[in-house]
């Protein structure tokens, strides 16, 4: 077959056609894969709400603090037996070493942090990537936040309790500032 | 031409990364772990072969004018495609490679052979010259992961051979540890076709 001459003609048809046969097979994948992509998500933050808080039945409902606004923050309110069994709160912080970070931050009704996960992050590999450890995460756990020093959780560097991760004093301040802003939140509307 | 040779230069001879030098962006940025090379050469691979056999499929259809954009397109819906499968499939690789899924859009290889091969050589062929140069790609790709994470942090594929609490030699997890492993990669390399002469 010979080659199609560059005509007006030829370029819009051949354009046309391969965009639109383009545009049908992605909307194919699409159809196929939304349904394990929000699967595998929620999976993710069920599982994540198990490790932070283990010791609920219900999740009793599912809040935005504030209730709008790009900002705002989820925190999942949890029930055992019909008694309040603390909350599970989806934190973030943009003062990550490479961007934004988001935590899973789980409270017992007391107000004190009972343990942490990472939902997603950047931060460089073998740094603060060690921030997923139990090493560095343990020492959250039990803290009552609003009563350490200041009331507000930071790294020893800065006068604060926390030790931070040998050369990725970044990822631990932005742990800090992403678990601080939890807490802010819990104390408004995650304690039932 | 040749079907094997077509299929294995993209191993050495040709080979994208250590002797082409191209796609450097991505080979650079994710390669601080094994399984993270093996995951983005895997992807790229796809869309290269697939893209190639697409392209080799209408060259005649498409005009030499529009052909980059046509290519375009082609290419960024191989792309989508992989990054939906993999964020549905495999959505932990897939949070770990993050960006560079995306990015193998603007990867220079795939444009490159879809307009120094697939334009010019037959379905087969072009299939044949896509997975060679994917699986060259996805080879360099896992050496240099593997020697980094090695180094940097005493694993391999995420099994840890050195103490727990130990540390690796840190610069290799970090971007300049991967310009150094390419360099004293691509010296080795040309180190071995001069003996091999």
């Amino acid at each position: 077959m010979a080659k199609k001459e560059s005509s007006f003609k030829n370029m819009t048809i051949a354009l046309c056609v391969i965009t639109c046969t383009a545009g049908l097979a992605l909307a194919a994948v699409y159809n196929v894969t939304v349904e394990p992509i929000a699967l595998s998500q929620k999976a993710k933050i069920n599982d994540a709400i198990r490790t932070v808080v283990p010791d609920f039945d219900t999740i009793s409902d599912t809040i935005l603090i504030p209730e709008d606004g790009p900002d705002s923050i989820i925190v999942h309110r949890l029930k055992k037996g019909g008694e309040p069994a603390g909350s599970a709160i989806e934190t973030y912080t943009y003062k990550g070493f490479s961007g934004n970070f988001t935590l899973m931050v789980g409270f017992l009704p007391d107000g004190s942090i009972n343990n942490i996960e990472v939902l997603e992050h950047k931060e460089t590999p073998g740094l603060g990537t060690k921030m997923t450890t139990p090493n560095f995460k343990n020492q959250f756990k039990g803290i009552k936040v609003s009563e350490t020093k200041g009331g507000v959780l930071k790294v020893k560097k800065d006068g604060g309790t926390i030790d931070a991760i040998t050369a990725a004093t970044i990822s631990s301040r932005a742990f800090c500032d992403a678990v601080n802003r939890a807490d802010a939140i819990n104390r408004k509307g995650g304690i039932q | 031409m040749n079907q094997l040779t077509n299929f294995t230069k993209g191993f050495f001879r040709e080979n994208p990364i250590l002797v082409l030098l191209l796609g450097n962006c991505p080979t650079l940025a994710v390669t601080s772990s094994a399984i993270n090379g093996l995951g983005m050469g895997l992807a790229t691979t796809f869309v290269l072969f697939m893209s190639n056999v697409f392209i080799s499929a209408v060259r005649n259809f498409v005009p030499d004018k529009v052909r980059i954009p046509a290519f375009v397109v082609i290419i960024a819906s191989f792309v989508t495609i992989v990054d939906l499968l993999m964020q549905a499939y495999t959505p932990a690789l897939s949070k770990q490679l993050g960006i560079f899924i995306p990015l193998i859009v603007v990867n220079c290889i795939i444009l490159g052979r879809a307009e120094a091969f697939a334009m010019k050589n037959s379905i087969y062929s072009s299939f044949i010259d896509g997975l060679g140069m994917g699986l060259g790609f996805t080879m360099a790709l896992v050496i240099i992961g593997s020697i980094r994470e090695m180094l940097g942090t005493g694993s391999l594929f995420g099994y840890k051979f050195i103490a727990e609490n130990a540390d690796g030699i840190l610069i290799f997890i970090l971007a300049p540890g991967a310009f150094i492993t390419l360099g004293f990669l691509i010296a080795l390399l040309k180190r071995l076709q001069k003996t091999s002469k």
